[in-house]
């Protein structure tokens, strides 16, 4: 159950920013940590730090367990068949890197389509428009609907018999919708092409099922879902990850190491070149325990009712422009808006002068901003911590805000 | 609520060059182009000078973005118009200064420009306000390498 009681595991909130006590409402950004992540952290260094995979005394195997337990409760978390499709990298921008540079270059031939959305954060484009730059390949943006959706029709129209990737954000973090990535992994798939899925947003706030879903690639980050900073996952399924090729080579990856040539070990640790994220898998592996504590269906359940409470309340302010869909259900904890004649970083810095956090600015989507025919928008992101008292307390913002900027000049 | 520690911030005549822009447009022939944005927020300048003989002739502007940011391009081109460009650089200097909290030199008549003083006080908001003076100091500097 979301509860006021999940608040107080959650340290940082229990301050005051300039004089008002802090509503935090930049979860999409990154969220806090609660004190169960922050002690797994400080124990693992306080009690068995050592590196990993090689160690024969009992800190080495220590730091072992810890660090392959928490890819096998990832394993679970997103019901991937076994912990070799589990690879621990630093975030979500360095796993769907690392599909670019390792699939895309092996698959991915002049004249081959990649293709993405409008609503992609920009680490599910840049990749993709340095790959299509490198092979001649053609990148290819599925339009959205009117209401920030996508319609499968637009999906079976931009995926072609020439479309060798189809990568697609799950929940966006601009408009909150979730997007269909089940029904378009089959359509990439009848097509021959495989289905890359930037779960940044997703991981966080909806049970995931790999399987279910049937994507090739699934990305995420630790630090979304109350994980530390600096730990990410990519899931492969297997076979595909047997075929690619390493992106980072020299220690931890390798099998066997001769003068000209070296062979690697096998999965997941061919990919995890280098001393891994030790410590952050472990902290990644404590927030799983916390989530699950709690339960996905319980957190997307409050996402939802978050997402309709602030759309209702909001919309009751003069002027102000949601953006994304207008239907609660189709869309994760995720506000994002315009105060009209009032721009987004004077709003922010009003409300951060009342202690509340949002974001404002392009959210790394430039393509969707372009979208939108704006240039930034304020965003209000929330998680299992908030509660609707935060949001009236945004609402009060917002008015003193438009307020402040309307009569006082 | 009561907002003080804001009107540090706002102040009027910030508003006032953030509602009704000096020198807002482009100027057509002969001018230096300069294109300019802050890639974390969206906020974006194009900024016109007509530079002869060192002296800034002219300066326009164009662009989108904030209160702080659209005011302080509003008034560096008010600022920067008819003086020699020694001068014009020398003001963007104090400006930088004077928003990173530094010594300045207080002799100098920075007119408007002075209530931008309590920008320094949000570092977050530092950057909107100097973004117009960078794209003027990168326009001087192409002029006088070509």
């Amino acid at each position: 159950m979301i509860s006021k009681e999940i608040k107080s595991y959650f340290p940082i909130l229990n301050q005051e920013i300039n004089g008002n006590p802090l509503i935090y409402l930049d979860s999409a950004a990154t969220s806090q940590k609660p004190v169960q992540v922050i002690e797994a952290l400080e124990n693992y260094y306080k009690f068995d730090n050592s590196n990993v995979h090689r160690g024969v005394h009992t800190l080495g195997n220590r730091a072992t367990e810890k660090y392959e337990g928490a890819r096998e409760k990832v394993q679970k978390f997103i019901n991937a068949s076994s912990t070799e499709e589990v690879i621990f990298l630093r975030g979500t921008t360095t796993a769907i890197n690392l599909v670019a540079q390792s699939y895309g270059r092996a698959n991915v031939n002049e004249g081959d389509e990649i293709v993405i959305t409008y609503m992609e954060h920009h680490s599910n484009i840049i990749p993709w428009q340095q790959l299509a730059k490198e092979r001649g390949a053609i990148l290819k943006y599925i339009e959205l609907e009117e209401d920030g959706t996508i319609s499968l029709e637009q999906v079976k129209a931009a995926i072609t018999e020439r479309t060798k990737i189809v990568s697609m954000v799950y929940v966006s973090n601009v408009l909150g919708t979730m997007n269909p990535v089940k029904e378009v992994a089959r359509i990439a798939h009848d097509n021959g092409a495989v289905m890359v899925v930037d779960g940044a947003q997703a991981a966080p706030h909806l049970k995931i099922d790999v399987q279910q879903l049937d994507c090739d690639f699934f990305a995420f980050s630790g630090h979304k879902m109350v994980g530390p900073t600096g730990i990410g996952v990519l899931y492969g399924k297997k076979a595909l990850l047997d075929e690619m090729e390493p992106v980072e080579f020299g220690g931890e990856m390798i099998d066997f190491v001769g003068l000209y040539d070296s062979t690697w070990k096998e999965l997941p640790w061919k990919f995890e070149g280098g001393t891994p994220i030790i410590a952050g898998a472990v902290g990644l592996g404590a927030a799983i325990d916390f989530l699950n504590e709690i339960g996905l269906n319980e957190i997307e359940k409050h996402e939802h009712e978050m997402a309709a409470y602030a759309m209702e309340k909001m919309s009751g302010i003069d002027g102000l422009e949601i953006y994304g869909p207008k239907d609660p259900a189709k869309r994760a904890g995720i506000v994002t808006f315009n105060l009209n004649d009032v721009h987004p970083h004077d709003v922010a810095t009003v409300l951060d002068m009342s202690g509340i956090a949002v974001r404002a600015g392009h959210h790394c989507a430039q393509p969707l901003m372009k979208w939108l025919q704006v240039t930034a928008t304020a965003r209000a992101s929330f998680y299992v911590y908030n509660d609707e008292s935060d949001i009236d307390r945004l609402v009060e913002g917002l008015r003193s805000a438009k307020e402040y900027f309307n009569d006082v000049f | 609520m009561s907002f003080n520690n804001l009107d540090q911030l706002y102040r009027s005549v910030i508003m006032d060059h953030y509602k009704t822009p000096r020198n807002k447009g482009t100027i057509e022939n002969d001018s230096i182009n300069i294109e300019m944005n802050n890639p974390t927020c969206g906020d974006r300048i194009h900024l016109t000078l007509q530079v002869e003989g060192g002296i800034v002739k002219d300066a326009k502007f164009d662009g989108e973005g904030c209160s702080i940011s659209m005011a302080s391009a509003s008034m560096m081109t008010q600022a920067v118009k008819g003086k020699n460009v020694e001068t014009a650089l020398g003001l963007s200097k104090t400006f930088s200064d004077m928003m990173l909290g530094k010594e300045y030199d207080e002799s100098e008549d920075l007119g408007d420009i002075e209530a931008l003083q309590g920008v320094s006080q949000f570092p977050a908001r530092i950057k909107c306000a100097t973004l117009a003076w960078k794209a003027m100091e990168k326009g001087v500097h192409e002029q006088e390498k070509s």
